[in-house]
């Protein structure tokens, strides 16, 4: 059975002598209450003058004069509006459809907004294109209200009034244009056809004007090579629903890989179907370095060097192609894998099969453009491909150039953070001060601002008019949903300013959409929807596909040309290559300054607060470089210095299962410090290190450990569920789909009067079951399969539960207060069991089957492990350990399936927490809000502008714990009594089943028949977590299926 | 006799003739200068929504107007302005421009007389009834508590005189025992309080007693700490419920309008108050003299702060632009952690806001009516029957839990009601 395999969440958990894993399978509290640091030490209060009868005395005191003030109320003021806006009624939520696009993530959204202030970003169910708001997209609006935003312009760092900041730069462009010298627009992406037009306009009025777009993760091989077979400098885009076969070299397809957002689509390919006994899924191979969530959620994962991946893409195209073969040394694995992959592709159709890549190599990305074209592939969309990325490196390179020379007058940036965010090797801050003129429009004062002469205060997004084409022919509008919080000006108004114009941007964009984007169609309306589609694009895409058929032959030729040339140029390093890569939590760094992104443990190390070197077990020990969990659960780890080209950083090191020999991994996006708060500077920045804009560099050298252990914020071995198994049930494809249910999901059995009898029958329970058939009753599903572990249901549940953030100390010592976790569990093929026996069965010393090759391949099952995801909140049991516990009876059931929890009741005993099987049980330790000591969003008045003001912000020494977002569910009731009508199905969510555009959380009333949760309870899938326990939850997972080689 | 006769009747016709003349003089009189009475009547009814006598309102003052104006003209502007102003009419068009525009209602049901009735009071409004004596009504119970005191002074004089008598006598007495050599022998007795202090039962009882007495006393005080029933702070602008839901009868939820939808009932923005406000710039004298005299109110000053607060401007009925919004004292505070939705009470159990709030109709200044403790909260849901009876959304529950817990009505208990996370999140 399934749940025999081994499962591990640390790689000290493999070990099984290890004491602090069984002491922490024993405790869950496992710090002692710190009563000694609480008194102080002996002479500390010997050499106090305070006496025992003066601290009893001022004891006394204060408590009289506490419970004094306490008597008389406080008078509250309420002031309602002068005019009150027909669109807000105090009380009710109004939400608007909006766009971000914030040059590194495009998306289209919902923003709910109380008392007109925006509180939350959700997907935008309407939206045909990029609707899957990442954990980033969600937490954005929290940026909004960042304490650290510029209030106003500012010239040469002194706060000045518009009208003097636009005087003084007509005063410089006068000079500028004076001396012949060009006028340089440094951009973001904006991918916004009224943008482009403006700065068209900009340029003609201005004459000797240059814009050039940036994007801080460079996609600049990717557009080129698009560019050069399509004519369009766009990217190709992916609906992974489409493919049965995934094929992906180095492609973090679930991370930022060509502007993300392919997530959706891609967990619709893998919840599997059983039809016929077979089963039907898509088949995902992975070729990566870093242990990516894409190489997690794989069904077949090869660890492979950089060079290595070039290789396998180019075997790979021979392979499908079935021509001449390609030569090239590539591990065993890696070539069964391909083996395996193309018999696959052969089996499902050459059509259903599609083939991507994440290496910065132009070669590289045109083969792959050849590959999918050469299989005529239905998973990928050239004729409207996405615009989310437009830089080029060589233009951002010759700029430089240009002005370190002394060509450039001026230069205006906008979105962009370039000083920080360059590598080191460009001197990009040298040569800006070369420039006469610099100007940027920034939200903050940050790196780039405090370089510039000129700062421009610039508005959130959601403060801001803009439209924007995420992919050709899908249009949506950015509308402002809350008025300026400051003096701000966004970059399209300034450009207008410069050209005297008189209208605003909103006019401007109103006008291009009904000239040229919406035709006959209604502009009110494209606002309301925040999303429109051209509707001529499905004609033009027959004509197109066709014309593709005709140009398969001549491109043959050369695509085999490529490979060759791909395969001949990937030569060996004996060095260490550092790949650089993007954190889910914080990608390219402008969100540095959000204690949610912070505080968000990142999906596969489970370390929030902090970048960090990633590295092989076996590299770590070749260098000396350990890991150590201390005994509360928490890691540290060596530090270790990299040096790449002249640039060192010395950063710890995580030992990462999978990461592949030879390499380690860095996170781009941290090592922010200007106009970010203290407690939120964290990291190093690695794009010190990102030369030539390529995410692979050869490390010089990487140092044996120096200075000490590093404290890792890390909660992989935090809230353990108490050394039981049965966890996560997973199967094969093969199992699944011969239709036993009883083969991968069999119920436990427990032992009534010497009698085995299953844990669901009636006997075995201790408790009479109340009839929950009545009313609603609430249930939620999760499918192991279609989580991907992006994490965006953590911030979701962040922001819509007014969850605090404790920071980097706190979640050390194990008091995160995150309502939903997800848990990432490693394992290995084996079992403990399969191990023994293979090692009995091993024949011989040496050879195939040899008993050293068995042993060194069981030597180190961290080495290539598989991983599962699995979200874990409160399980809303029926029969829930933790109300029986409670002396207050502050936890309690609600016939609609909640566990309750009433804050104000709870004395703080943590007895629940300790009776709680799935350690979901959140304790206060501290107040949250108001305290210096918690300097986050919490502490100031701006930021507790984000607080929903329909759930209770708690205090401190009361227990809290996931609601299943009843304030949700009771408003979803409460409109339907109103309209005096039943509530429909996909009314009832959650923050995080809202959040989930992977749709593996599903949400709903069980005693709806037709409901889709209703319908997904009766799955064969269908398992409770520790179920063995009796505990009825009233959250549900689905077994976890792989769609594993057989034939490998 | 016959001549007679005849001097009779022509005396007679000329006698029909006279009355005849006198009554058609006395009707046409009438015909042109109308009923005051009647006009007031209809001016009130039609009129006073926009015009005021002394006072530009939405429109002109009309104190006066019969003389401004051609009778004609007037009885074709009240009956259809628009037409008048279309056709380009001089006097027409320069009142339509200096009022902004507004186009005036057209009164077309109105007859000439009722225009004549309507002027003749704008020419001549009768006098403001007396309000001498009301103030002499309220001014009489005050006059017997006066005197109540007065009685209460003269017995305690009394028993002072009385008092000073007895220790005058006592001491006379004494005086005249010692002049006569007389010894009093006092007792030796233990006082009380030794007695008392010596009886350990007795003490022992009565510091039971005390303890017993002061803990029953402090708990009930305790108990009241953060219970504020009966809080009616004074607010920035003395609004009267009494005179608006109670004597004009306005519905609650006028103004209170988001407790049909919202958690929250809402304080009404000033722009709702300027419905009627913009019109009604002052009280009616009877109720004036009334607010000063039992509050030390003038109601009049009360609406000026409105207006000051609203940025009205009354005189040229405009709005100034310049806003001090008001800073109102909360009444009722719930906790936090509470959470309470106005609509779904209000709008989806029907129930009247005087179950929570009290006789609003009669409070003069708003207090706080219920205790709002959670105890008070389910022993309302535990009584009170769900309003079922149809909303679709009750229909299968209803029947469902009628039919588990054997009746016909569900309290909001047994709809869940109790459950600490309805309102606990």
């Amino acid at each position: 059975m399934a749940s025999n395999k081994k499962y591990w969440k640390s790689v000290e958990e493999l070990d099984t002598n290890s004491t602090l894993v069984e002491a922490l399978k024993q405790n869950e509290f496992i710090e002692e209450i710190p009563t000694d640091e609480f008194l102080g030490d002996k002479e500390v209060l010997e050499s106090s003058s305070t006496s025992r009868r003066d601290f009893l005395k001022y004891v006394g005191f204060s408590t009289a004069a506490a419970s004094l003030a306490a008597c008389e109320g406080p008078v509250i003021k309420s002031i309602p509006y002068v005019v009150q806006p027909d669109t807000i009624v105090p009380g009710v939520a109004n939400h608007y459809a909006t766009t971000i696009a914030n040059g590194f993530d495009f998306a289209s959204v919902l923003v709910k907004t109380r008392e007109g202030r925006p509180i939350f970003v959700k997907n935008h169910d309407k939206a045909a294109t990029n609707a899957s708001a990442n954990g980033r997209v969600i937490a954005s609006v929290l940026d909004l209200y960042d304490s650290g935003r510029l209030q106003g312009p500012t010239v040469g760092g002194e706060a000045v009034t518009w009208n003097a900041f636009d005087n003084a730069v007509a005063k410089k462009l006068v000079e500028i244009k004076a001396s012949g010298k060009k006028l340089v627009l440094f951009t973001q992406t904006f991918a916004s056809p009224s943008t482009t037009k403006l700065i068209n306009e900009f340029k003609e009025s201005f004459g000797n004007v240059e814009h050039v777009s940036y994007d801080a993760v460079s996609e600049s091989a990717a557009l080129d090579a698009f560019q050069n077979k399509y004519g369009v400098r766009a990217l190709a885009d992916y609906d992974f629903s489409k493919a049965d076969v995934i094929i992906s070299v180095g492609a973090d397809i679930l991370g930022d890989w060509q502007g993300g957002g392919f997530d959706a689509g891609y967990a619709k390919g893998r919840v599997p179907h059983a039809d016929h006994g077979k089963g039907k899924m898509s088949y995902h191979v992975q070729f990566e370095s870093n242990m990516t969530l894409s190489g997690a959620n794989a069904d077949k994962r090869v660890p492979l060097n950089p060079v290595q991946q070039k290789r396998v893409l180019a075997k790979l195209y021979a392979a499908l192609a079935g021509g001449p073969s390609i030569s090239g040394e590539l591990p065993a694995a890696a070539e069964s894998a391909i083996k395996t992959a193309v018999a696959r592709a052969k089996k499902a159709g050459k059509n259903k099969t599609v083939v991507v890549s994440g290496i910065q190599d132009a070669t590289a990305q045109a083969l792959v453009l050849e590959i999918n074209e050469m299989l005529g592939s239905v998973a990928i969309d050239t004729d409207a491909p996405k615009m989310v990325r437009s830089s080029s490196n060589k233009a951002v390179e010759s700029l430089v150039a240009e002005m370190r020379s002394g060509q450039v007058g001026g230069v205006i940036m906008a979105g962009v953070n370039p000083v920080y965010s360059m590598p080191a090797k460009l001197g990009f801050e040298d040569a800006l001060s070369k420039v006469g003129f610099r100007m940027t429009y920034s939200m903050k004062a940050d790196e780039t601002a405090n370089a510039c002469e000129f700062v421009a205060a610039a508005p959130h997004y959601l403060e801001s008019w803009g439209d924007v084409q995420i992919k050709k022919g899908h249009y949506s509008l950015t509308q402002p949903t809350i008025r300026p919080l400051f003096d701000t000006r966004q970059f399209q108004e300034g450009l207008l300013q410069l050209m005297l114009s008189n209208k605003n941007y909103y006019d401007y964009i109103k006008d291009n959409w009904t000239e040229s984007v919406l035709v006959d169609s209604s502009w009110n309306q494209a606002l309301h929807d925040g999303v429109f589609q051209a509707p001529a694009i499905a004609q033009e895409e027959v004509v197109v596909a066709a014309a593709a058929d005709e140009l398969e032959e001549s491109t043959s030729a050369s695509a085999y040309n490529m490979a060759s040339s791909l395969a001949r140029n990937a030569k060996d390093v004996a060095e260490t290559q550092v790949i650089l890569y993007t954190k889910t939590g914080m990608g390219d760094g402008q969100q540095a300054n959000n204690p949610w992104l912070q505080e968000f443990p990142d999906p596969i190390t489970r370390a929030a607060w902090d970048n960090y070197i990633t590295m092989n077990a076996s590299d770590a020990a070749a260098l000396g470089i350990e890991n150590e969990n201390v005994a509360n659960g928490a890691l540290n780890g060596h530090y270790s210095t990299v040096k790449v080209g002249d640039t060192e950083l010395t950063l710890p090191v995580i030992i990462q299962p999978g990461q592949a020999k030879g390499t380690v991994g860095l996170a781009l996006g941290y090592g922010r410090t200007a106009g970010v708060k203290d407690e939120l500077q964290t990291g190093v920045n690695a794009f010190s290190l990102y030369n030539d804009f390529d995410n692979v560099q050869t490390a010089k050298s990487v140092s044996a450990p120096a200075n000490g252990w590093h404290e890792f914020a890390c909660i992989q071995l935090q809230n353990t569920l108490m050394g039981r198994g049965d966890i996560i049930r997973e199967t094969t494809l093969d199992i699944f789909g011969a239709g036993d249910k009883h083969a991968y999901n069999e119920i436990p059995m427990v032992s009534k009067d010497h009698q085995e009898i299953p844990v669901t029958s009636p006997d075995a329970d201790l408790w009479d079951s109340f009839d929950r058939s009545v009313g609603h009753h609430f249930n939620l599903s999760i499918d192991l399969n279609a989580c991907t572990g992006c994490g965006a249901c953590v911030v979701a549940c962040h922001a819509e539960n007014n969850v605090p953030v404790v920071g980097k100390e706190e979640v050390r010592k194990s008091r995160n207060m995150h309502w939903l976790r997800i848990d990432r569990y490693y394992s290995s093929e084996e079992t403990f069991d399969g191990d023994n026996q293979k090692k009995e069965n091993a024949s011989g010393l040496f050879g195939d089957n040899g008993v050293k090759d068995v042993l060194i391949s069981m030597e180190d099952p961290s080495e290539n492990p598989q991983v599962a995801f699995q979200p874990v909140m409160c399980q809303h049991c029926n029969h829930a350990p933790c109300e029986t516990v409670c002396p207050v009876a502050a936890t309690a059931h609600g016939r609609q399936g909640q566990n309750h929890m009433a804050y104000n009741r709870c004395v703080g005993t943590r007895y629940c927490a300790n009776n709680c099987p799935y350690k979901v049980r959140r304790f206060n330790w501290f107040l949250y809000n108001g305290n210096d000591e918690f300097d986050y969003h919490m502490n100031d008045d701006l930021g507790r502008m984000v607080l929903n003001p329909d759930v209770v912000v708690r205090s401190r020494g009361v227990m809290e714990k996931c609601s299943m977002c009843i304030q949700m569910t009771q408003k979803s009731i409460l409109d339907a009594k109103r309209d005096g009508r039943t509530v429909k199905d996909s009314e009832f969510q959650t923050a995080c089943s809202a959040a989930c555009s992977s749709n593996a959380l599903v949400f709903g009333d069980i005693n709806d028949k037709e409901s889709e949760v209703a319908h997904l309870k009766k799955s064969d899938r269908m398992y409770h977590l520790l179920e063995s326990v009796g505990t009825e939850p009233n959250v549900f997972y689905h077994v976890k299926v792989r769609n594993t080689d057989k034939e490998a | 006799m016959k001549k007679v006769s005849y001097q009779n009747a022509s005396m007679r016709f000329f006698g029909f003739a006279f009355s005849l003349l006198v009554a058609f003089s006395s009707f046409s009189l009438q015909a042109q200068d109308g009923d005051p009475v009647a006009g007031e009547k209809l001016f009130k009814a039609n009129c006073a929504a926009c015009h005021a006598l002394n006072r530009k309102m939405t429109g002109p003052a009309l104190a006066g107007v019969g003389d401004k104006y051609e009778r004609e003209w007037l009885y074709s502007w009240i009956k259809n302005s628009s037409a008048m102003v279309k056709s380009g009419d001089e006097q027409a068009v320069a009142i339509y421009a200096e009022y902004n525009e507004s186009v005036m209602t057209s009164f077309p049901l109105l007859t000439n007389t009722d225009i004549d009735n309507i002027i003749a009071y704008t020419m001549a409004p009768p006098p403001a009834p007396v309000v001498a004596d009301t103030t002499a009504v309220a001014a009489a119970p005050a006059d017997s508590g006066i005197s109540n005191n007065i009685i209460l002074g003269i017995l305690g004089l009394v028993l002072a005189v009385l008092v000073i008598m007895l220790v005058l006598v006592n001491s006379t007495l004494r005086k005249i025992a010692a002049a006569n050599g007389v010894v009093v022998e006092e007792e030796k007795r233990t006082p009380i309080w030794k007695a008392f202090a010596q009886n350990q039962f007795l003490v022992l009882v009565t510091a039971i007693f005390l303890l017993l007495g002061s803990a029953y006393f402090a708990y009930g005080w305790m108990m009241q700490v953060g219970i504020d029933q009966g809080y009616a702070p004074k607010q920035p602008i003395h609004y009267s419920h009494r005179i608006h839901a109670g004597a004009n009868e306005i519905e609650c939820k006028y103004c209170h309008s988001s407790a049909r939808v919202s958690k929250h009932s809402g304080i009404p923005s000033l722009n709702v108050c300027m419905n009627c406000h913009k019109s009604i710039y002052e009280v009616a004298a009877e109720t004036l003299a009334e607010g000063k005299s039992e509050y030390g109110i003038d109601y009049n000053k009360e609406i000026e702060k409105l207006y000051t607060a609203v940025g009205w401007d009354s005189e040229n009925q405009r709005y100034t632009g310049e806003t001090e919004p008001v800073d109102w004292v909360r009444i009722h505070n719930l906790p936090d952690f509470v959470y309470f939705n106005h609509s779904q009470h209000v709008e989806v159990a029907g129930v009247e806001c005087q179950t929570c709030h009290g006789p609003v109709e009669e409070m003069e200044i708003m207090a706080q009516h219920s205790p709002l403790t959670m105890g008070w909260c389910i022993n309302c849901h535990r009584e009170t029957n769900v309003k079922t009876e149809g909303n679709e959304y009750y229909t299968k529950i209803h029947e469902e839990l009628s039919k588990k817990y054997g009746v016909d009505k569900l309290t909001a208990a047994q709809m869940g009601g109790l459950e600490c996370g309805k309102c606990h999140y």
